[in-house]
């Protein structure tokens, strides 16, 4: 079987000692050749959404093209990158081009600079390459919308902004990205704003994220008052020398901003809404890249997290509960898109797993970021797919039996679905297996729910294929669903791919690139001391996955599903359904008073503020009205106020002269 | 010498003058008690340029009287403009123009 192949990828290849993540800096003028133009992966989407949002309607018959075009190029400069980051030696391997000294006050100094290197390289290649596919299908999925080239103007703005997310140079540029990123996904979700749930759910994505940003503001700020720069290269140098309190505060503070933006407990609950926004949109921002710019940003900070076991631990804890959370949820939703999203939250936890692991896991957690981007994106385009087909139906139980009409999208979506879950060889199977032996070796209890939440992601994908695909038709009459068009269908077959190979892909079975290798320089490597033997936590994996996907088959493959949803189901199914209440909580604890706040601050600068305004006013408007009586035009009293006026300077003078 | 006595009899002056401007309503009559003040400083000035044996006094005593005499004119010209539209030269009439 596979776990022989998966031995050898994994702990085979991996040499069993630390590697310490390595600092040298080269310029892109010193690099030379294809380095120069490291800032066309920035300029062309900014180019294109630029163009798109200016040229207004003019563009609306070739806006697409362009769109599509200013994401493509950029995919095909982050591969010849790729080719020659690979050409140069180990050591230096992180290349920086600065443009303009972009802020600086006093000794603080924030350049507008990008660095490469072999982390971003990951993520730049995962966003182009997955955003170029989702702006091509979107070419299909918009075309019948009267937005399509808005659409593509603010997609391409998205590209621009997590690009500069994951090039910046220092922590200050990143937060230009992240917020960039956000005004993206707020402009997306409420793409469709004249539906109010879309625009409500634009609003509560936003405002989360907020909150999340509020960390990264607060780390940036720390960091400043710490190391006197924010520029990663300073940070990470002095990060080792630091005061561990410090380190765990700022570590803290970071990770509250990646819990906001990855959609991590207990700020997790803006990601369901969020799927009101296009398909396309969810894919690329909600599954691919967005939401994973917090593990990007915890595997980053590296250095600041290794002097944080505290902080470490919270990400692990945080990972952990959402891990279990998002499945839950997945399992109990009945909209696609959102049993996705569930799926995405937990996928992100096992992220965070990883990263809270330190040393030993933060490699696995890019592995298992970049396998999620394809196998999720793959997925998410096949749901919209399906929606495209089904009218717009989001609700599984008015699906069914779909394999017959769809077939391509059948087939990508099981390409998906074996990318998803676990099974040997594909995606999951190497980067999931790696995340549950390195959580295992350092705690058992945290491997036994990677090994649990593996069983709930193979129970979640099952029933989400058996319900969408297998089973009878449970069609709305007027559904007529049909295959969607080849600009749809090809991003999909080509990330199916991803989803199946790209496990091979990375560790080195294909191809002769190893995601593992090539990431420790940046990220540090600690091989974690497994007691137990690498296959057994594999087979026990293996085992608990079939088993998932067995009862959740004989519960709704070999079952009719009814149309209503049943009411009469488990306090789980229920929680579930409910998005666990974390909805219900965080009206009750935080919008509510939130509101009364709201409501008392606009009580108190109506009669407070405002009332002192006009109080000062109308008094010195009092005091005028009470000057003009004495204005009384009879001269002779003039006359004798100058007189009493006299009489009191003789009187003051007297007494000065007196005393 | 001694001013005390100038000093006195200005002082005195001054007060009617003050009282006159004060009480009168006649605008003419208030003219004069005005100039009745101005005069009274004027015998300040001289008294004490007097015991100084200086000339200084005596030139602003000149100064005052110059003043006076153009203020005068100004002023009984404006009186006389009252009276013709008004048929009064009282003082308090012209609080009318306060609205």
């Amino acid at each position: 079987m596979s776990t022989a192949l998966m031995s050898l990828a994994t702990s085979g290849d991996i040499p069993s000692d630390t590697v310490e993540p390595i600092l040298t800096q080269i310029t892109a003028s010193d690099a030379g050749g294809i380095f120069e133009f490291m800032w066309l992966l920035l300029a062309l989407p900014a180019f294109g959404a630029a163009v798109l949002f200016v040229a207004g309607r003019r563009s609306n018959a070739w806006g697409h093209l362009l769109g599509v075009l200013m994401a493509v190029i950029p995919a095909g400069l982050a591969i010849w990158l790729l080719v020659a980051l690979m050409g140069r030696p180990e050591e230096s391997r992180t290349i920086t081009q600065h443009f303009w000294d972009w802020t600086f006050v006093g000794t603080f100094n924030a350049e507008f600079a990008i660095r490469l290197d072999p982390l971003s390289i990951v993520f730049v290649l995962l966003i182009t390459i997955v955003g170029g596919l989702i702006h091509i299908y979107s070419v299909g999925y918009m075309a019948e919308d009267p937005g399509r080239r808005l659409f593509f103007a603010m997609l391409n703005l998205f590209l621009a902004a997590m690009l500069l997310l994951v090039l910046a140079d220092n922590y200050l540029l990143l937060y230009l990205g992240w917020e960039g990123v956000g005004l993206a996904s707020y402009l997306l979700v409420g793409f469709w704003q004249y539906k109010d749930v879309a625009a409500v759910a634009a609003k509560k994505a936003f405002v989360m994220n907020r909150i999340g940003d509020v960390g990264l503001s607060i780390a940036i700020m720390l960091m400043f008052v710490t190391f006197g720069s924010v520029t990663f290269g300073d940070v990470f140098a002095a990060a080792p020398e630091a005061d561990s309190t410090t380190m765990t505060l700022i570590g803290l503070a970071l990770l509250l901003a990646a819990t906001g933006k990855s959609a991590q407990y207990p700020l997790q609950a803006w990601l369901l809404d969020a799927m009101e926004g296009p398909t396309p949109v969810s894919a690329l921002i909600h599954a691919a890249t967005m939401v994973t710019a917090g593990v990007y940003l915890i595997v980053r900070s590296n250095a600041i997290f290794d002097q944080a076991p505290v902080a470490l631990n919270v990400v692990l804890a945080v990972g952990l509960v959402t891990m279990i959370a998002g499945a839950w949820i997945g399992c109990a939703q009945d909209e696609l898109k959102k049993a996705l999203a569930g799926s995405t939250m937990s996928q992100i936890g096992y992220m965070f797993v990883a990263a809270g692991l330190g040393p030993a896991g933060y490699v696995f957690a890019i592995f298992h970021l970049v396998m999620h981007g394809m196998f999720k994106a793959d997925l998410f385009l096949g749901s919209g797919s399906v929606m495209h087909a089904m009218n717009e139906e989001r609700n599984m139980r008015f699906y069914g039996a779909l394999r017959g009409v769809m077939i391509v999208t059948w087939i990508t979506f099981i390409c998906g679905f074996l990318g998803i879950s676990g099974l040997p060889p594909f995606d999951s199977a190497f980067s999931k297996d790696d995340i549950i032996a390195a959580a295992t070796s350092q705690n058992w209890f945290a491997g036994a729910v990677t090994i649990f939440a593996a069983g709930l992601t193979a129970t979640y994908m099952t029933r989400m294929m058996a319900m969408t695909f297998f089973g009878k038709a449970r069609w709305h009459d007027d559904a007529h669903p049909h295959e969607s068009p080849q600009t749809m269908l090809w991003p999909m077959i080509i990330l199916s791919f991803g989803a199946i190979f790209g496990g091979l892909f990375a560790v080195g079975v294909i191809g002769d690139l190893n995601i593992l290798e090539w990431l420790k320089p940046v990220t540090g490597y600690e091989e974690a001391a497994l007691e137990v033997p690498h296959w057994s936590l594999e087979v026990i994996t293996f085992v608990v996955v079939i088993i998932g996907i067995v009862l959740t088959w004989m519960q709704f493959g070999m079952r009719d599903v009814p149309q209503a949803a049943p009411q009469h189901v488990t306090v789980l199914t229920k929680a579930g359904r409910e998005e666990l209440y974390t909805n219900t909580w965080h009206e009750e604890l935080l919008m509510r008073p939130g509101q009364h706040l709201t409501r008392w601050l606009v009580w108190f600068d109506n009669k407070g503020i405002d009332g002192a305004v006009r109080g000062i006013a109308s008094g010195i408007m009092g005091i005028g009205t009470g000057l003009t009586r004495t204005q009384t035009g009879y001269s002779r009293r003039y006359a004798l106020v100058m007189v009493g006026g006299f009489l009191l300077l003789v009187a003051v003078f007297f007494l000065a002269w007196w005393f | 010498m001694d001013p005390v006595a100038y000093v006195i009899l200005a002082t005195i002056l001054f007060c009617i003058g003050a009282v006159g401007v004060l009480v009168r309503r006649n605008a003419i009559v208030v003219f004069m008690s005005v100039e009745m003040m101005l005069n009274a400083c004027n015998l300040t000035f001289v008294a004490f340029a007097q015991m100084h044996g200086n000339l200084d006094g005596q030139m602003i005593a000149f100064f005052v009287m110059i003043v006076a005499a153009a203020e005068v004119v100004v002023g009984l010209a404006i009186i006389m403009t009252i009276f013709r539209t008004r048929r009064s030269a009282s003082i308090d009439e012209p609080s009318l123009l306060r609205n």
